[in-house]
């Protein structure tokens, strides 16, 4: 029998946090797979690889996707937004500040998909309410905070944000 | 000890600082268990039973090793000999050495759906999974059970045939040499049952069930494991106990404590299911056939399978009282299932049940039973929501009849200092009284509650929060900053609480203090973060590190200024103050410190077997739909006797996270097995835990009764709030809408059956 490792692997060229970035994936790697064990950003975190969490959510071409659900394959030319490339070079997002600041986080391994997911929805809805951020971060499990001071910190974020036009 | 009633003026305890470890958790940075790297790293996958019970005739690895890119394929085999009968403390619950490496591996029988079988290791995550399926396994399915009180009966089949107890189930006529599914009978008597309920105006006794609930961490379990030539062991894996992985892989694997590290990573939520061990010991066998470090993580599939979660339990409940509201007597008889092996937290909900009141007479018989479901672990206070649930449905019902306000009936009966608990210890000083007065005197309480449909509802809750043994060090750095080094692994911001209790003595800011978890080999031995026994234990360890800087700051100031030491005070500005108004900074000395006789760094490990109990007493407003059965939480208050909060941010948090647990166990959560004992809602989208637009926001109310027992008055805050819940929900359910359930969830479903009968 041959010893030879059956690969398929696939060469990807796509724009990740603004960087262009090609790399070597497995065919069947979900972006998910590809972005934590070949690209080597872990900030995405598996927490069920089936959608229903929200933990790996990341921005696709500016739209919010669970990156369990999207094949590797599928980012070929996109551009990509992880946790990784939220905090700018004049510092924090006002959401990562917002997250410390209100204690939105207890053991943090949701916070990535919260933060990903909040940034869409301010992108989309810059002044939610408290029921629209509910709803907008219902694909989003945190089993530490009771949600509470995550809200509290996503309509903190919106306000600051509005206030100094970011 | 410090003992003081008087409200004490902190300035760094009781602040809200941005906890140190969080820029690293907002910018994705944090290093958590499954983003473990090490070079020439393999990938591995486990492979788990489809039936409930069967026994394994065979395993035949041959095709799988043979799939190129696969390095290796392990089955309880390759653990050798067997453990034996010795126990390993993991903090909240012990596990027994044999019984936890057969749940690892299965030996002989597979005992539950998704009991693993067979671990492989292979250079790519996909191979590893491919191989799976080659490794041909051939059983022979044996009935099973899964409901406790049927595990209980003389004719159900037997999981473990080692299991033996003296006391059977009432009208069992089996011998007591045969082997049984109850693995622990216990009963906890104090004062005359008879008595007590023979003095009695009212009684109420009612049967309750409880679901089989899932901490529901969003960490998946994750192990990294390198076995290295020279008989090293390292372990980097997401857990609450780094020490008690330690000791468990030392019992497992056979070999010395001292040739293995375990390394905690970040941890993704834990609840207590992270106590024990389940992928650790499977990477290192694989680690130690391949040579190379493996990493394994489960899929939430497995996580649902096969870790977790808390005992379903059949309860009853009588209580007496007279018609003034005095309790007279109480008993609880409490069955908790344990999944496959022995060890249900049934001893902590049996000393739980009755602890926040004063009952005078009262027997709690509890059993602990194996039936073919996963091994249960901790759960945020471990058997107190089941045992408590039923008590305070009781306590309500009572007060319904008594025509005695519920949180007035509370009051009437509420234990103090002094009172005795259900072993017979009295009670410390606790805030069970002032709790119960914050919820009567809170507005929630008061305001008038509109609309059809809905209903409020009280309880209240009671947890020990243990002491336990804990070890840190820590070194004045030349720039005036104390490194602290914690041998408890930080699961939601322990790092800030106990730097918080350095900095306080020493009178430093929290940005002076810089805290940091470590592995196995850099700290004396440490209890597992559980029990909410870490800001509690850790604390005082970091106090007495405190005082043994400012003693050696006081002694190297005496030596500077060439005065005697007791001339030398050190302030609680965090100063050191000598004669004639001589006067250094912290900063100041610990620049000195290196060209003065040397830096100064201390240590200190503590064994502290006292406890912090805290008491909780949540409002609960809610709106049953009719026509979908779905429950709206509409307002939610939720006071607690805090001792210090430390951290109050954290407190508040601990208090929602615990409030939102309990909700889910109250309405929606629960394992659903199928007619051949497989779990059919291994998943986030059928487990249904809340999400963000299933809760109001969670009002918390702190009460503050300090711990005469810790320096700073803590008490430990994380277990409690996930008591009350289940009961406040279950009272506000039957003033919505008229109907009392005794079975939780208390799903749509459920409520359905009532609301539309047919």
């Amino acid at each position: 029998m041959s010893n030879r490792v059956k690969t398929d692997r696939i060469v990807i060229t796509a724009k990740i946090n603004g960087d262009e970035r090609t790399f070597l994936a497995d065919e069947r790697d979900s972006l998910l797979e590809a972005l934590r064990e070949r690209i080597g950003l872990t900030g995405a975190k598996e927490g069920c690889n089936n959608g229903n969490c929200g933990a790996c959510a990341v921005l696709l071409n500016g739209v919010l996707v669970n990156s369990c659900c999207v094949m590797a394959a599928e980012i070929e030319g996109a551009e990509l937004t992880t946790v990784e490339g939220l905090a700018g070079p004049e510092g924090l997002h006002p959401l990562q500040q917002a997250f410390l600041e209100e204690a939105a986080l207890q053991c943090g391994i949701c916070t990535p998909g919260f933060l990903m997911a909040s940034k869409a929805l301010l992108d989309e809805n810059p002044h939610p309410t408290e029921h629209d951020a509910r709803f907008w971060l219902a694909g989003n499990l945190c089993r530490c905070t009771g949600y509470d001071k995550i809200i509290r910190a996503v309509l903190k974020a919106a306000d600051q944000m509005g206030s100094n036009g970011r | 000890m410090v003992s003081t009633e008087k409200p004490r003026q902190y300035k760094v305890v009781g602040t809200r600082p941005i906890r140190p470890d969080g820029v690293d958790k907002v910018t994705g940075r944090a290093a958590y268990g499954a983003d473990t790297k090490a070079e020439g790293m393999l990938f591995g996958a486990v492979l788990r039973s489809p039936h409930a019970h069967a026994i394994i005739k065979s395993i035949d690895t041959s095709k799988a090793e043979a799939l190129p890119g696969v390095k290796a394929v392990v089955t309880a085999r390759d653990f050798g000999a067997h453990a034996g009968g010795g126990v390993v403390d993991l903090g909240e619950t012990r596990g027994q050495a044999n019984y936890m490496q057969d749940n690892v591996l299965a030996n002989h029988k597979v005992l539950y759906h998704g009991h693993a079988v067979a671990g492989v290791a292979a250079t790519d995550q996909h191979i590893a999974e491919d191989a799976l399926a080659l490794i041909d396994v051939q059983y022979e399915v044996l009935p099973f059970v899964i409901d406790v009180r049927e595990a209980m009966l003389d004719t159900a089949p037997i999981l473990l045939d080692d299991l033996r107890t003296t006391v059977r189930a009432a009208n069992s006529t089996l011998p007591t040499d045969k082997p049984t599914n109850i693995a622990l009978h216990m009963s906890l008597e104090k004062g005359d049952l008879e008595k007590g309920m023979a003095e009695a105006d009212v009684i109420v006794e009612r049967e309750f069930e409880t679901g089989m609930f899932h901490q529901g961490y969003i960490e998946p379990q994750n192990a990294t494991a390198f076995w290295n030539r020279d008989g090293e062991i390292t372990v980097w894996t997401s857990t609450q106990g780094a020490f008690s992985v330690r000791d468990a892989m030392a019992a497992l694997c056979k070999v010395p404590v001292s040739k293995i590290k375990i390394v905690p990573m970040e941890i993704g939520g834990g609840f207590g299911g992270k106590l024990g061990v389940y992928l650790e010991p499977i990477a290192a066998l694989l680690s130690r056939k391949t040579g190379h470090p493996v990493k394994l993580w489960m899929t939430r599939e497995a996580v649902f399978q096969a870790t977790g979660p808390t005992s379903a339990t059949y309860m009853r409940v009588k209580m007496g009282a007279k018609r003034d509201g005095t309790f007279t007597g109480a008993y609880a008889y409490l069955a908790y299932e344990a999944g496959a092996f022995p060890g249900s937290p049934m001893g902590a909900g049996a000393q739980c049940a009755f602890a926040p009141y004063n009952i005078p007479n009262q027997t709690v018989e509890g059993f602990d039973v194996v039936i073919n479901g996963p091994k249960t672990a901790a759960y945020r206070a471990p058997g107190a929501p089941a045992s408590e649930f039923a008590v305070e449905a009781v306590v309500n019902e009572l007060a319904e009849q008594l025509e005695i306000d519920p949180i007035e009936l509370r009051l009437r009966n509420a234990s103090k200092e002094g009172t005795p608990n259900t072993v017979g210890q009295p009670f410390p000083r606790i805030g069970a009284v002032e709790v119960m007065d914050a919820m009567k005197s809170h507005p929630h309480y008061a305001s008038e509650l509109t609309g059809e449909d809905v209903g409020r509802g009280v309880a209240v809750g009671f947890w020990f929060n243990g002491g336990m043994e804990s070890s840190s060090s820590a070194a004045v750095n030349s720039d005036g900053t104390v490194s602290l080094i914690l041998g408890s692994t930080d699961i939601g911001g322990s790092r800030a609480s106990l730097a918080m209790q350095l900095a306080e003595t020493l009178g430093l800011t929290m940005d002076d203090v810089k805290p940091q978890v470590v592995d196995t080999d850099s700290v004396g031995w440490t209890h597992v973060t559980g029990g909410s026994r870490t800001t509690f234990a850790g604390g005082w360890v970091a106090y007495e590190l405190g005082m043994q800087i400012r003693e050696q700051m006081r002694e190297r100031a005496a030596q500077i200024w060439e005065v005697d030491a007791d001339k030398v005070t050190y302030g609680d500005d965090g100063a050191i103050h000598g004669p004639d108004s001589k006067t250094m900074s912290f900063a100041e000395l610990s620049g000195q410190l290196a060209a003065t006789g040397g830096r100064i760094a201390v240590s200190a490990s503590l064994t502290k077997n006292t406890q912090g109990p805290a008491y909780a007493g949540h409002i609960v407003d809610l709106k049953v739909d009719r026509d979908t059965g779905k429950v709206e939480i509409l307002r939610y208050t939720a006071i607690q006797d805090v001792g210090t909060a430390i951290h109050p941010s954290y407190v508040e948090g601990q208090i929602q996270g615990g409030v939102a647990q309990g909700i889910g166990m109250a309405l929606n959560e629960e394992y659903i097995y199928d007619d051949e004992g497989r779990l059919r809602n291994g998943s986030f989208l059928d487990y249904r835990m809340p999400v963000a637009n299933d809760l109001p926001m969670i009002d918390t109310v702190l009460i503050e009764v300090p711990n005469p027992g810790h320096p700073y008055g803590v008490r430990g805050v994380g277990e409690v709030p996930i008591v009350p819940p289940m009961a406040a929900i279950q009272q506000a359910i039957y003033d919505a809408i008229g109907t009392r359930f005794y079975v939780t969830p208390i799903s749509p479903r459920r409520i359905l059956e009532e609301t539309m009968p047919d």
